[in-house]
């Protein structure tokens, strides 16, 4: 990067390349050093919003790009909240669960050549000696204290992003606004704080009937708050819907409970005597009822440090900045909803990543200019979609709007095209918002069939279309084309390519930011695939061509029961070890037979053969069932014996269950039988299938815990042992909100509310750790129950071989949001089905032990030899370590190490 | 099920030693099971048809004693047997491996006569 001709290379610094982190801030109190050959560029971002975040990421990305640049950049970002940047834009997943929203990986925080100083404002800016001033927040502006501090910088960016905007109306002081997580953090406390407090549900006024508005209204109403909004215009979403949208949309508000008053202001804040608020009263008089009021009528952009410092505002607020980024003072740029660009702030994250990208590029010598505002917004709030997108307002001259509206339904389906119909100028969706992905990119272009085959009157099939051309933006936020998801699909670049879709997001980050480009990126996967030949085929292996779900669909029509008939059927050859167990887990989900009888043993993958964990040397671990890791003394002492007894290595798991390791094959009906005896069962750690229902003590011991979380894990964990899934799955029960269970890290993570439970599904730790998403909230025992049911079926249903179900929910269209339709609103008409093949799983299930034990026929699959059923397999060679066995490593097989053998010490090379 | 002794000698011809290993009841169709057979551990695998295959119990991959217990199949024409520990498939009758050209897995001649099993291991 071309350092700017004025940058002072004499000025004394400390910035090397290496520069740690902390010594930026004091640079003002270091003495003269040597110069170093090349100095790094000093960026100081203010604010640390989405847009810094992406200027940070883009600058590093530059320089890891090119490690041997020289000239290197050292980036300071300068951010009044304490949280690592987040993402704004899903604060009402945050409102509902307290997710992690913190954007990309923390690891960008942690480099040399970055320093984040959060919880630090900057107080003041002085273009000309070209320092900024940063205070601990909350120091009083222009207050000099201890901690006050120049930093000098060679460029500065201001992305101090915006206030949300309050009214000056009397009482205002009392109510809050819809902006950061620590908002949304106090709004959920407080709607819970105040049920409480009342004994009913919390009344609250969202005044504001925009994006956020709806947002928090929705997120609010769904915390168990009885809320209702506020819109002075005519209609919900005035600025980006038509009047018959706006209806709509006000419609399906409605129907969620929300109440809405449109065309008045509020006027005053009504306090009651003691001083908390008991209402809003609006223009026209009419006063209603609210315990807790928030703001959510815009924002005001927070240029009042740059304002200070003689640079051009705009007329109605903002810093005034050029194509390039630049505002008018030199060496000062400005991105995101504080820039105004031809007198426009945009409120939206695609615009200010852009902006970021721009400054990026230019800082590294490039000439970027910001492409134009995309102002296509697509809001999802509890299944009700609203999407707008281009020229949607029909403003363009002898523009034709295509209009499908179903008021009944809820539905308002509108395109804007050119006169001649066939170039697509914008669109507006609510109700039902599919088509919008796959339009939105097509804004400018020539449309492929008529505009009407687009809308939902149509069946809307013509619309996703995996062809798109290569320029065109698949994702708007962060400003990813067709052709760039396409090549890393092809692996270009000498990469790897893509072939799935979790890879795919994170190596071009389509879909990484709101993901309703999520099901576009799918198509352009499958297509590519499909065209590359190394096709999507969802076949199970070279034996099957169907997929792992229509295999199981197949099969529970049929009523198949062998494997036999159904490669008869279905498949070709003789199976595999892919196949195999995954038609030995279908069948034993769905009729409960004694996995290793009729054959079905050689079907069976390693661990289910031996109803035990194969470890490296071929001899196994057990691991007894302790549901929700409650375990008498008596049964304690028992594991014990039964670990001693057979020189078992013994270790506590991960899930509250105790696992034996070093078991040989024929020693397991033995140590199942002292087992089965002492009243333990199967802990099925070996299948595919529910391995344990983790617990805290709840509200049994706990001083905090609201409710019994152990007898609800001990419940969950009995209904659902012995069920065999496409993978392994694994749940938590937390008695209260701390969440010792660490619940949302499983599958099915079970949270105790004062009210009931909150579940969250989901989750799971392993390779691509996932955080469980909330699917329900305050549900009472029989309804929860009833949920885990549907949601466990459908999975098993549906999910591919070995798929865990995080990614599976990644991967169905429509996420989380679909299975919750599926799961709470049975928007299948399954739920009846799903319930009963849960039960038919409940009321047969067996112990494979005790059934094991009982059979001598079963028995014999356990011998060692066919010729010598119980002679020890003479090649186990064991080590003692922390007295306890070990297997034997091939340097000790070789030494002269004490070694012992099951029984026979013999040493095989 | 009653162990026959796998020590028995059966005849050596020019060939292998031919151990009798067990009975062709004993073993059930796919569902692989270790023999101790003249020093050796043979892991033993009845087909559908019948037939009797034999080949090592030890893994080329880990050296732990386990391929009796992989899944017995087929790939293209031939047949396989996949390791149960990190799932190498091997050709069940040449002991070729079909996912690491490295390994090979030894393979033993085997028979049916009069309804016993018998394994032969090279001189």
């Amino acid at each position: 990067m071309p350092r700017p001709a004025s940058t002072p290379l004499s000025q004394p610094t400390s910035h090397g390349s290496g520069a740690q982190a902390a010594a930026v801030a004091q640079v003002a109190e270091i003495g003269p050093t040597p110069e170093p050959a090349v100095r790094a560029t000093r960026v100081v971002i203010v604010g640390g919003g989405p847009a810094a975040h992406r200027l940070t990421e883009a600058l590093q990305a530059r320089s890891l790009d090119d490690p041997g640049h020289p000239d290197p950049v050292h980036v300071t970002v300068v951010s009044e909240e304490t949280h690592l940047p987040y993402d704004r834009v899903a604060l009402s997943r945050r409102l509902l669960a307290a997710d992690d929203l913190t954007l990309g990986s923390p690891d960008l925080w942690v480099g040399a050549s970055v320093a984040l100083r959060s919880g630090s404002t900057v107080t003041g800016i002085d273009p000309v000696a070209r320092t900024v001033t940063v205070s601990p927040t909350g120091t009083a502006a222009g207050a000099a204290t201890d901690a006050t501090e120049v930093l000098e910088y060679d460029e500065l960016v201001l992305a101090t992003g915006s206030h949300a905007t309050r009214p000056a109306i009397p009482g205002a002081e009392h109510c809050y606004v819809y902006r950061t997580v620590d908002d949304v953090d106090f709004l959920r406390g407080e709607v819970g704080r105040l049920a409480t407090a009342l004994g009913r549900p919390a009344r609250v006024v969202v005044v504001g009937g925009g994006l956020l508005g709806l947002e928090a209204a929705g997120g609010l109403q769904k915390l168990g708050a009885s809320a209702s909004i506020v819109q002075s215009g005519g209609w919900l979403m005035s600025a980006q819907l038509d009047q018959g949208a706006g209806q709509a949309l006000g419609r399906l508000i409605a129907a969620q409970g929300i109440t809405v008053h449109t065309g008045f202001r509020p006027r005053e804040i009504r306090l009651s005597p003691s001083g908390v608020v008991g209402g809003v009263v609006l223009a026209n008089g009419r006063m209603l009822e609210a315990d807790l009021v928030v703001f959510a009528i815009g924002i005001t952009p927070r240029d009042e440090l740059a304002r200070d410092a003689g640079l051009t505002i705009a007329d109605r607020g903002g810093v005034v900045i050029g194509a390039d980024c630049r505002t008018s003072a030199e060496h000062v740029w400005a991105i995101g909803e504080v820039a105004s660009i031809d007198g426009v702030c945009v409120g939206l994250v695609a615009p200010a990543n852009a902006m970021a990208e721009v400054v990026a590029d230019r800082l590294h010598g490039g000439d970027a200019e910001f492409p134009g505002i995309d102002d296509a917004t697509k809001l999802k709030l509890s299944g009700v979609e609203v999407a707008s997108f281009g020229d949607a307002f029909a403003r363009t001259e002898h523009s034709l709007e295509v209009v499908y509206a179903d008021p009944a339904r809820g539905l308002y389906q509108k395109l804007v095209v050119t006169d001649d119909a066939r170039t697509l100028l914008g669109g507006m969706f609510v109700g039902d918002a599919s088509p919008y992905s796959s339009l939105r990119p097509l804004v400018g272009r020539e449309l492929p069939s008529e505009p009407g085959a687009y809308l939902a009157a149509a069946g809307a099939d013509a619309a996703v279309s995996g062809d798109l051309p290569d320029d065109v933006a698949v994702c708007s936020c962060n400003n990813v084309t067709a052709g760039t998801v396409r090549a890393a699909i092809a692996g270009a670049d000498g990469t790897d390519p893509c072939t799935d879709l979790g890879e795919l997001k994170t190596c071009t980050r389509a879909g990484t930011q709101c993901g309703s480009c999520v099901p576009l990126v799918k198509k352009l996967l499958e297509t590519e695939l499909t065209k590359s030949g190394i096709a999507v085929s969802r076949a199970l292996c070279e034996h099957f061509e169907l997929s792992r779900s229509e295999l199981f669909e197949s099969v529970r029509i049929l009523e198949l029961t062998s494997f036999e008939d159904i490669l008869a059927r279905f498949g070709t050859g003789l199976g595999c070890d892919v196949c195999k167990p995954t038609v030995a887990s279908i069948l034993a989900t769905q009729r409960s037979d004694y996995i290793l009888d009729a054959g079905r043993g050689a079907l069976q993958d390693t661990n289910d053969r031996a109803l035990a964990n194969m470890q490296k040397d071929g001899t196994y671990s057990v691991v007894p069932r302790i549901p929700g890791g409650e375990i008498t003394p008596q049964k304690l002492k028992v594991i014990a014996e039964v670990a001693a007894d057979f020189n078992l290595y013994t270790k506590i798991t991960g899930g509250q269950r105790i696992d034996l390791f070093g078991a040989r094959l024929e020693q397991l009906p033995d140590i199942w039988t002292r087992l089965v005896d002492a009243g333990f069962e199967s802990g099925q750690a070996y299948g595919k299938s529910l391995r344990t229902v983790k617990s805290c003590v709840g509200s049994t011991w706990c001083r905090f815990g609201v409710q019994d979380a152990v007898s609800m894990a001990i419940a969950l964990e009995l209904r659902y042992r012995g069920l065999r899934a496409p993978h392994k799955f694994k749940f938590g029960v937390s008695g209260c909100a701390r969440e010792c269970a660490e619940a949302r890290s499983k599958d099915v993570g079970v949270i105790a509310t004062e009210l009931g439970w909150n579940i969250y599904v989901g989750g799971n730790g392993g390779f691509q750790p996932a955080h469980a998403q909330l699917l329900a909230s305050d549900l009472d025992d029989e309804t929860l129950v009833k949920y885990i049911d549907r949601y466990l079926m459908y999975y098993i249903r549906t999910g591919d071989r070995l798929q865990r179900t995080a990614r599976w929910m990644e991967e169905l269209d429509g996420g989380l949001d679909h299975v919750r339709e599926v799961v709470v609103e049975d928007s299948l008409g399954i739920a009846e089905d799903l319930e009963r093949a849960m039960a038919a799983h409940v009321d047969n299930y067996e112990d494979e032990w005790a059934a094991t034990l009982a059979d001598p026929d079963r028995l014999r699959r356990f011998r060692s030899f066919v010729n010598e059923p119980t002679t020890p397999d003479p090649s186990v060679v064991q080590v003692l370590e922390r007295d306890q066995p070990r297997p034997a490593r091939p340097d000790e097989l070789a030494g002269p190490v004490l070694l012992s053998g099951p029984s026979i010490p013999v040493r095989k090379a | 099920m009653t162990p026959s002794t796998a020590t028995a000698v059966i005849g050596t011809e020019a060939g292998p030693t031919w151990y009798r290993a067990c009975a062709l009841d004993d073993l059930e169709p796919l569902w692989g099971e270790a023999a101790l057979i003249g020093g050796e551990q043979v892991a033993l695998f009845r087909l559908s048809d019948g037939r009797v295959l034999a080949v090592t119990h030890r893994d080329p991959a880990t050296a732990s004693y386990v391929m009796a217990r992989g899944i017995v199949g087929s790939r293209g024409d031939r047949l396989t047997i996949a390791s149960p520990l990190h799932k190498q498939v091997y050709d069940l009758v040449t002991g070729e491996c079909l996912s690491s050209p490295a390994l090979h897995l030894r393979t033993f001649p085997a028979r049916v006569v009069d309804g016993a099993v018998e394994i032969g291991i090279p001189a």
